[in-house]
């Protein structure tokens, strides 16, 4: 049971009147097969405006995504038609002790029972779907979440998980007397990164709210769908939606950064990397303004500090410094990628000569050709190539909070020789110690220091080079035991 | 002293050039257009003239369509002091052939009045004043030629290595001063006496073979390159 979330939230681009025509037409397509007997509650635009197409797009994508819980708690199984489906005689039934139990960890606001306000969770908003649950639940936070479910849990008492109740396969009602555990309070947004665009909130907050939210900030929900003012992004994340905007941003699981969820025995797993914003350190997140300026044609921000270029100059063959005159500190190559040469460069130049006024970019050479490219990139891909001749390579490969990623090489450094590169976009840091040769002195400098300082500023030990044999024991830092012993099973 | 240095804008080096189906010429849609690597070598080699105190402008020019002026604000971006640029649209009935573009160089010339002529890759001499020392390339070694101004020189591709256009450079050029003349303002009248029949890709060379002998090569050298 997801509840927090992070979402990737892309810029705002131009592009939003294309949309705008496609929800024009699957207005069209509704008003023809939208049941009259909708209640009203449910009969915003929003929730009408799903296509018909959209809707089997959902239904295949929730197929194999149907939840499936620990055995323990009641399995359910999707079909067109859920009557078939037989009552598990295993699972208990709600009794006076288990309400007055719920009431203790919810108050009772959380708790309702009465049968109208029961009855509209009973049913999907289609009406082709009704259960017959005696209980709705209304909790606030993850731990009356985790309370819920582990009482449940040790009860035998099945559970249905509901957010915005817009599905249209019957995933989110019950189908007997499972008691409905809504999401519906969980709606705050916890925290909002306009630096890296990244949104951290509750998993019952309403799709459309989030969308207002972001916009003011200037930026775009990755995620567009017709039942937007209903729905809830944590229904949309376990789901997987597809969308209006799939095609320009991929899928939804690939712009989560990371989750907060509850195990049906009330075990909370903790996924969510935090990256809370921190003013301390080097001002790299400026820089990361690129992203936000060049928006659709970046495709690659890397960055390197001037060891890195000394390294190359000194060891690399046929290298030029682009830029001999200044010895700055770091080092960003930016390439742009776009179907329109003229406009991608006046895109580029204009963003780098307001960088350059805004005092944020001190000097800077623009490739006039392919092989002027290709000579930046020389330097870029080089430094691994330039720091093996040097003699042993400790080699990291971190990810972490993209303000903090240059503060340990600043702490490395204090011991021994060390390179910082790497991928700016993804907070990537491939950290290189330099010495004459491997030695268990050296080593015993840097870990476990490394490990310890990227657990504690709750980045990755691995971001892409994989654990393999030398980190295969380290996993410990980057993810929780729960996390781990997760993957072990799965 | 002023220098003049012709550059063009081709089809990026790194691109590899394919020949348009209809074999009227190369395909230059949609493909990545820079400054002639000859071309970059001469405005560097004016600009190091230039630092080193021979010269005082140095002035690029080029001859081609509007889209022309990206590879003069590239010379400019490097450090040339203002450019011109000669307007020529491709026009097949006008093809700008080496006569014309030698033609529009020399009226080019007349009206700037340099000291030096720096080119890419075509020679052309003309009349003399002052002295300059140059090295070039022959077989067998450098030959040094004391040559009298103005004069004009072509460039090699190891004379030097073509600085980057900095961002403050890039800034610079955006205000400096293209002008813009067309071939009948320079009394030149382009026209062609040679006809372009078909232009073709150079035959492609063969695959190498791998031989298990040495019999089996001397075989082939007497036999099939007939080089024995």
């Amino acid at each position: 049971m997801p509840y927090q979330f992070r979402i990737a939230a892309a810029r705002r681009c131009v592009l939003t009147t294309p949309l705008n025509s496609q929800r024009g037409r699957n207005y069209a397509t509704r008003s023809s097969s939208s049941p009259a007997s909708l209640p009203a509650s449910r009969r915003s635009p929003q929730v009408e405006t799903m296509s018909r197409r959209a809707a089997e797009r959902l239904l295949r994508r929730l197929g194999p995504l149907a939840v499936e819980p620990p055995a323990r708690v009641q399995k359910r199984t999707f079909s067109t038609t859920a009557t078939h489906i037989q009552r598990n005689p295993a699972y208990s039934v709600l009794n006076s002790d288990d309400v007055s139990y719920f009431k203790s960890i919810l108050g009772d606001s959380g708790v309702v029972q009465d049968e109208d306000r029961v009855a509209v969770a009973n049913v999907d908003w289609m009406g082709k779907y009704r259960g017959a649950s005696q209980l709705l639940l209304l909790p606030k936070s993850t731990t009356e979440v985790s309370k819920i479910l582990s009482y449940c849990n040790s009860r035998r008492l099945a559970v249905v998980p509901q957010g915005g109740n817009t599905g249209l396969v019957g995933g989110s009602v019950p189908v007997y007397d499972e008691v409905i555990v809504s999401l519906v309070g969980m709606d705050k947004i916890i925290s909002f990164d306009n630096v890296n665009g990244i949104l951290t909130c509750e998993a019952g907050c309403v799709l459309e709210n989030l969308s207002t939210f972001v916009e003011n900030e200037g930026f775009i929900m990755p995620l567009d769908l017709g039942a937007k003012g209903s729905c809830h992004i944590g229904g949309n994340i376990s789901t997987n939606a597809g969308g209006l905007r799939f095609i320009r941003y991929g899928s939804l699981h690939g712009n989560v950064l990371g989750l907060e969820v509850v195990l049906a025995n009330g075990t909370v797993l903790d996924m969510l990397s935090t990256l809370r914003k921190d003013n301390t350190g080097y001002d790299l997140k400026h820089l990361f303004i690129a992203r936000r300026n060049l928006g659709e044609i970046l495709s690659a921000f890397e960055f390197m500090d001037h060891h890195c270029i000394d390294l190359a100059m000194k060891h690399l063959e046929g290298v030029q410094n682009p830029l001999p005159a200044s010895p700055y500190k770091f080092y960003v190559l930016i390439e742009t990628t776009g179907s329109d040469e003229s406009y991608d460069k006046a895109k580029l130049e204009a963003f780098l000569l307001r960088s350059m006024e805004d005092g944020l970019v001190a000097d800077g050479v623009i490739a006039q050709d392919i092989s002027q490219a290709s000579n930046f990139w020389r330097i870029r891909e080089g430094i691994s190539e330039a720091s093996v001749k040097v003699g042993a390579v400790y080699k990291y490969d971190l990810s972490i909070p993209v303000e903090k990623l240059y503060d340990i090489v600043e702490e490395m450094r204090i011991r021994v020789e060390v390179l910082g590169y790497g991928h700016l976009g993804d907070g990537n840091l491939h950290l290189n110690i330099l010495s004459s040769k491997y030695d268990e002195s050296v080593l015993a400098q840097i870990e476990p220091f490394v490990y310890e300082w990227t657990s504690a500023q709750r980045g990755s030990i691995s971001a892409e080079h994989g654990l393999g044999l030398m980190k295969a024991e380290k996993i410990h830092y980057s993810k929780s035991p729960e996390a781990v012993s997760l993957s072990m099973v799965s | 002293m002023k220098i003049l240095v012709a550059v063009k804008r081709v089809v990026d080096y790194a691109v590899k050039v394919r020949v348009k189906p209809d074999r009227t010429g190369v395909e230059t849609a949609n493909v990545k257009m820079s400054m002639n690597p000859f071309c970059e070598i001469a405005v560097e080699e004016a600009l190091r003239l230039r630092e080193a105190g021979a010269a005082a402008e140095v002035v690029a020019a080029t001859i081609g369509p509007a889209q022309s002026a990206d590879t003069l604000r590239t010379a400019l971006a490097m450090g040339a002091d203002r450019a011109v640029h000669v307007l020529h649209d491709a026009d097949p009935a006008r093809p700008l052939l080496p006569l014309a573009v030698a033609k529009i160089l020399r009226a080019v010339a007349l009206e700037e009045k340099p000291g030096l002529v720096i080119l890419g890759k075509q020679v052309i001499l003309d009349k003399e004043k002052q002295k300059a020392t140059v090295e070039r390339e022959v077989d067998g070694g450098i030959e040094t030629i004391c040559l009298d101004l103005p004069a004009v020189i072509t460039t090699d591709l190891r004379l030097n290595q073509p600085r980057y256009a900095t961002l403050p450079n890039i800034m610079k050029a955006k205000s400096k001063v293209i002008k813009k003349i067309t071939p009948q303002e320079l009394n030149v009248d382009i026209r062609s006496d040679l006809e372009v029949v078909e232009v073709n890709e150079p035959p492609k060379r063969k695959a190498g073979v791998i031989l298990s002998s040495v019999d089996e090569l001397l075989d082939k050298l007497k036999n099939e390159a007939r080089v024995l």
